[in-house]
């Protein structure tokens, strides 16, 4: 091998530059003698300056005025020259720029080059770069090469037809039967390639995984070879004969079996034999043991194999090699819905992985271990997860609250215990908590009256050592408020007796408002609950009507607002005080006054008139129950609805419970339950039939107008087309239907359509719809007609 | 596989081979992204790494910092491995190779994964078929080149 020593002369020139101004200049200098040799005619130097170019290139420098002169490379007979020349296109080149078409014909004479090498590089290239038309113009050609070349050109065309396909779909069928047919090859490299081609065939189209599905008694022969071979120096790694084609086997056969008895049953022998024989001490080892599970796991295995696999994941999560352990983590994170016990047998050793020094363990230990709290455990893994809390990454923090917070709200054995967890996540890690936790807080407290005491006690201690986390100081501000005379009383059966006096408290929450460590929304609590206590406390009313005076001229404009209302409680409506600061009736979830993701400022000012706007959301909530009523008619809802109002502008907007906003991602994971819905507008399923069922969710945009939106989805294995949807509404009614989101529906419900359509009732008259469905599944056309009565979030006349 | 970068622990890029369609602003922010993430770890960390919605998998090899992103369904401990083997490739051909002899051959170093890796897939299995290849068309070069520089008589 012959170095380019004008290429190495530059480099050295470059790196001994000492400073970036230095480097810039020669790096110009050299960029103006590329650009003036490539205005020359041919001068036996043209690859040495474009591989200089290439270099500048890396270094981040524009490199653009190079393109053409790839071009004209790539064209030149010289090997030397066109090997540069497609290094270049590579690099400098891809699908945007209109150059790349200029070097669509050079390729296409270059694949039919005598020399081989030439050949690959125009596979390379077109495999690097192609686009879709490229792509198409040359498929034909490729498909060639497939058939009838040596086995150096087939593995390269075979992975430039993997190009082909992912760039232009259709042509997969082009390339199928040739794929078919080079499963027959002993060479390694070419076998790879076929796989590889085969596996994205199979992913793209049905049909052709249905035809591929023959070929797994072959998959499994040559698998087999593999295996129980001898030493083969050639392709040996570690005591792993050939590891990448095997892993590449592995991954194609989890294809083909998924779903499918049959298949399944034909492998079945083969991947307890690999799971069994594979030497696990090195990683190559390693790989492909957990190929094998994967597989094991997403096909119709047998149980005996499935235990296996399960027990082979559990091997790797005590290896000590970290690498493994994460593995182990995410293989199971992957079966906890459906495996859960066989995942629960291990969580002694996960719940170890908490406190691995590695932040990417640790993060995938947290999300495996709120996945696997349960009813029986809750106790022993929230002390762990507390415990993580104290000692976590910050870019984990946030995750974990919201994750304890879930884990708590579904498994709390006791009222206490809640109350008690949720107060050390807020002393902890009180600043990274989500905003709906200190209205849910507040609801949770309400609701557990025989412990109003305790936790205005604690709350209370909680105050004076610290008054920086927010979340907290809120909180506490709003229990001193609401229950001050409790906490003044001073006995208390659940927490040492401590003696508070009157002014001790108002102490504490003028030290809150004054601080500059509060925010304006703590400070409005703050101020709120020092006004409340004038009705709790007897001797020291006259500093609160101070305080309360002296915040009527504060800059903020909130607080200042507040502060003059409670003035003017104090001076003109003395004798409505009382009952306006009364105690707080019990927060109900999904009440009023229970709001999440607005703060807690808003939601206090909601509170106190909650009692005039009683009447309105009463009337809401009618139609919801209505509606739940109706669905128990229509049977086996596969949606939970939540009962509560979508509509009404007064009422702000409700959501059940943390759950949702919180713990999203945590929802996919904790699986085989039922998802919580974010959607105000509810979703209520119209029609189920023959695996395409239809729901209907509906928003009002005016007084007359309505938005009904219908989802449709398929859930058998075939696929559905031609799908249409036509509406018929009473005669008053105005109908306007947008267009689909499409007519087909694939299978097991991989995508959905969605129609619009747009009623306008100015009439109010009774609104019904009725909706004719039809689509052709397997070759036969299907109709159907289901009626609507009644739409979510509207009453029962419709409007 | 989505990318390859080779790149020191100054942070200074030595190898990228991008296998998906990427614009270049979208490049120069992949590569910025991975040096700071990779660079930040722990000797003795976990090789994997999570960052959008790919799979990262980075291994250093004496002052050299191998780095790929994988899809979803790309096996972890496998790329390790092939990291590994273009490792051994690069070393074979060019004798125990270090971090200089890609600096100053780097076109070597992209034909040789040229020859071992396409379209993010494994192209070539066994080493010594690569190492072969490389060797003639290193051949193929050099004799052409002769042709060109004997004189024209």
């Amino acid at each position: 091998m012959s170095p380019s020593v004008p290429l190495q002369e530059m480099i050295r020139a470059i790196r001994s530059a000492r400073t970036q101004c230095e480097e810039r200049g020669v790096i110009q200098r050299e960029c103006a003698a590329i650009r003036a040799q490539f205005r020359q005619a041919d001068n036996g130097g043209r690859s040495h300056n474009l591989a200089k170019l290439l270099y500048v290139h890396m270094l981040g420098y524009p490199a653009h005025f190079g393109q053409m002169e790839c071009v004209r490379m790539i064209a030149s007979p010289r090997y030397s020259e066109k090997r540069v020349g497609y290094l270049g296109a590579m690099m400098l080149l891809d699908e945007k720029q209109d150059a790349s078409l200029l070097i669509t014909n050079s390729i296409k004479n270059d694949l039919s080059h005598s020399n081989q090498y030439v050949q690959s590089l125009a596979l390379c290239t077109l495999a690097c770069m192609g686009s879709a038309e490229m792509c198409r113009d040359l498929a034909p050609e490729i498909d060639r090469l497939l058939r009838a070349s040596n086995s150096y050109i087939k593995k390269k065309a075979a992975l430039c037809a993997v190009h082909i396909v992912r760039k232009v779909h259709d042509l997969g069928e082009l390339f199928a039967p040739a794929a078919r047919s080079l499963l027959a090859e002993k060479n390694h490299g070419v076998l790879h390639g076929a796989v590889v081609l085969i596996i994205e065939l199979c992913e793209r189209n049905p049909e052709t995984l249905e035809r591929f599905r023959k070929t797994v008694p072959d998959l499994v022969q040559i698998m087999k070879g593999l295996v129980l071979s001898g030493y083969s120096p050639e392709h040996d790694v570690a005591g792993i004969s050939d590891p990448f084609l095997q892993v590449r086997i592995l991954r194609l056969l989890r294809i083909l079996g998924h779903n499918n008895e049959g298949a399944s049953d034909a492998m079945n022998d083969l991947l307890a034999q690999v799971a069994t024989n594979t030497d696990s001490t090195k990683t190559v080892g390693n790989a492909v043991l957990y190929e094998t599970v994967l597989t094991v796991l997403d096909i119709k295995s047998e149980s005996g194999l499935r235990v296996l696999a399960v027990n082979i994941l559990g091997r790797f999560l005590l290896n000590n090699d970290r690498n493994i352990r994460y593995i182990a983590m995410t293989s199971l994170q992957k079966i906890v819905g459906t495996d859960h016990n066989a995942v629960q047998r291990h969580r002694g050793t996960i719940v170890d992985c908490l406190k691995d020094q590695d932040a990417s363990v640790k993060r995938r230990a947290l999300e495996l271990s709120l996945a696997l709290v349960s009813a029986s455990n809750i106790r022993s893994m929230m002390k762990e997860l507390l415990l993580f809390l104290s000692s976590c990454p910050a870019e984990l923090k946030a995750h974990s609250t919201s994750g304890i917070f879930n884990a708590a709200e579904r498994y709390a054995p006791s009222q206490r215990w809640h109350i008690d967890t949720i107060l050390h996540v807020l002393t902890t890690a009180g600043g990274d908590v989500r905003d709906e936790t200190v209205p849910n807080l507040i609801q949770l407290i309400t609701n557990a009256s025989e412990l109003h005491c305790y936790t205005v006690h604690k709350l209370y201690r909680a105050l004076l050592t610290d008054i920086s986390t927010q979340s907290l100081v809120q909180v506490a501000c709003w229990c001193i408020g609401e229950y001050g005379d409790l906490l003044l009383r001073g006995e208390c059966q659940e927490t040492e007796p401590v003696q508070v006096t009157e002014d001790d408290v108002l102490d504490a929450l003028e030290t809150v408002l004054q601080s500059h460590m509060s925010s304006p929304a703590t400070r409005g609590f703050a101020l709120t609950a020092t006004m409340k206590l004038s009705t709790r406390i007897t001797e020291n009313v006259d500093r609160i009507r101070s305080i309360v005076s002296i915040y009527g001229s504060c800059i903020d404009v909130e607080l200042q607002q507040r502060a003059v209302e409670y003035n003017a409680l104090f001076k003109k409506y003395d004798h409505m005080r009382a009952a306006v600061l009364e105690r707080m009736p019990v927060i109900e979830k999904n009440s009023p006054g229970h709001t999440n993701g607005e703060s807690m400022g808003d939601a206090i000012k909601d509170i106190q008139p909650a009692k005039m706007k009683q009447g309105e959301p009463l009337l809401a909530l009618q139609p919801a129950n209505q509606v739940c009523d109706l669905l128990d008619l229509l049977g086996g809802s596969e949606e939970t609805l939540q009962p509560s109002p979508a509509t009404g502008p007064a009422v702000p907007g409700l959501l059940i419970n943390t759950a949702s906003t919180a713990g999203g991602d945590l929802l996919d994971l904790l699986g085989g339950l039922e998802p919580a819905l974010l959607a105000p507008a509810p979703t209520v399923p119209v029609y189920e039939n023959e695996g395409v069922t239809l729901t209907l969710s509906c928003e009002k945009q005016s007084d007359t107008g309505l938005t009904v939106t219908l989802t449709a989805s398929n859930s058998t294995d075939s696929d559905i087309s031609s799908f249409t949807l036509q509406a018929a509404v009473p005669k008053s009614v105005q109908l306007h239907m947008k267009a689909p989101s499409g007519d087909s529906l694939p299978a097991r419900g991989t995508a959905k359509v969605t129609q619009m359509v747009v009623l306008n009732n100015p009439n109010k008259v009774n609104l019904k719809m009725r909706v004719r469905i039809s689509y052709s599944s397997q070759g036969s056309a299907f109709q159907d007609t289901v009626q609507i009565d009644s739409f979510p979030g509207l009453n029962a006349a419709g409007h | 596989m989505h990318f390859l970068l080779l790149f020191s622990r100054q942070g200074k890029l030595r190898l990228q081979k991008w296998f998906t369609p990427v614009t270049d602003r979208e490049k120069k922010k992949v590569i910025r992204d991975m040096t700071m993430l990779v660079l930040a770890r722990q000797p003795r960390s976990c090789n994997f790494l999570h960052w959008r919605d790919l799979k990262i998998v980075y291994k250093r090899y004496a002052s050299l910092y191998f780095c790929t992103g994988l899809g979803n369904e790309d096996n972890e401990l496998l790329s390790l491995e092939v990291l590994h083997r273009y490792v051994e490739l690069l070393d074979k051909y060019f004798g125990n190779v270090c971090e200089l002899d890609i600096i100053f051959n780097f076109e070597k170093a992209y034909f040789i994964l040229d020859e071992f890796l396409m379209e993010g897939e494994v192209l070539e299995t066994s080493k010594v078929a690569v190492s072969v290849s490389m060797e003639e068309s290193d051949t193929l070069q050099e004799t052409m080149e002769e042709y060109m520089s004997k004189p024209a008589y």
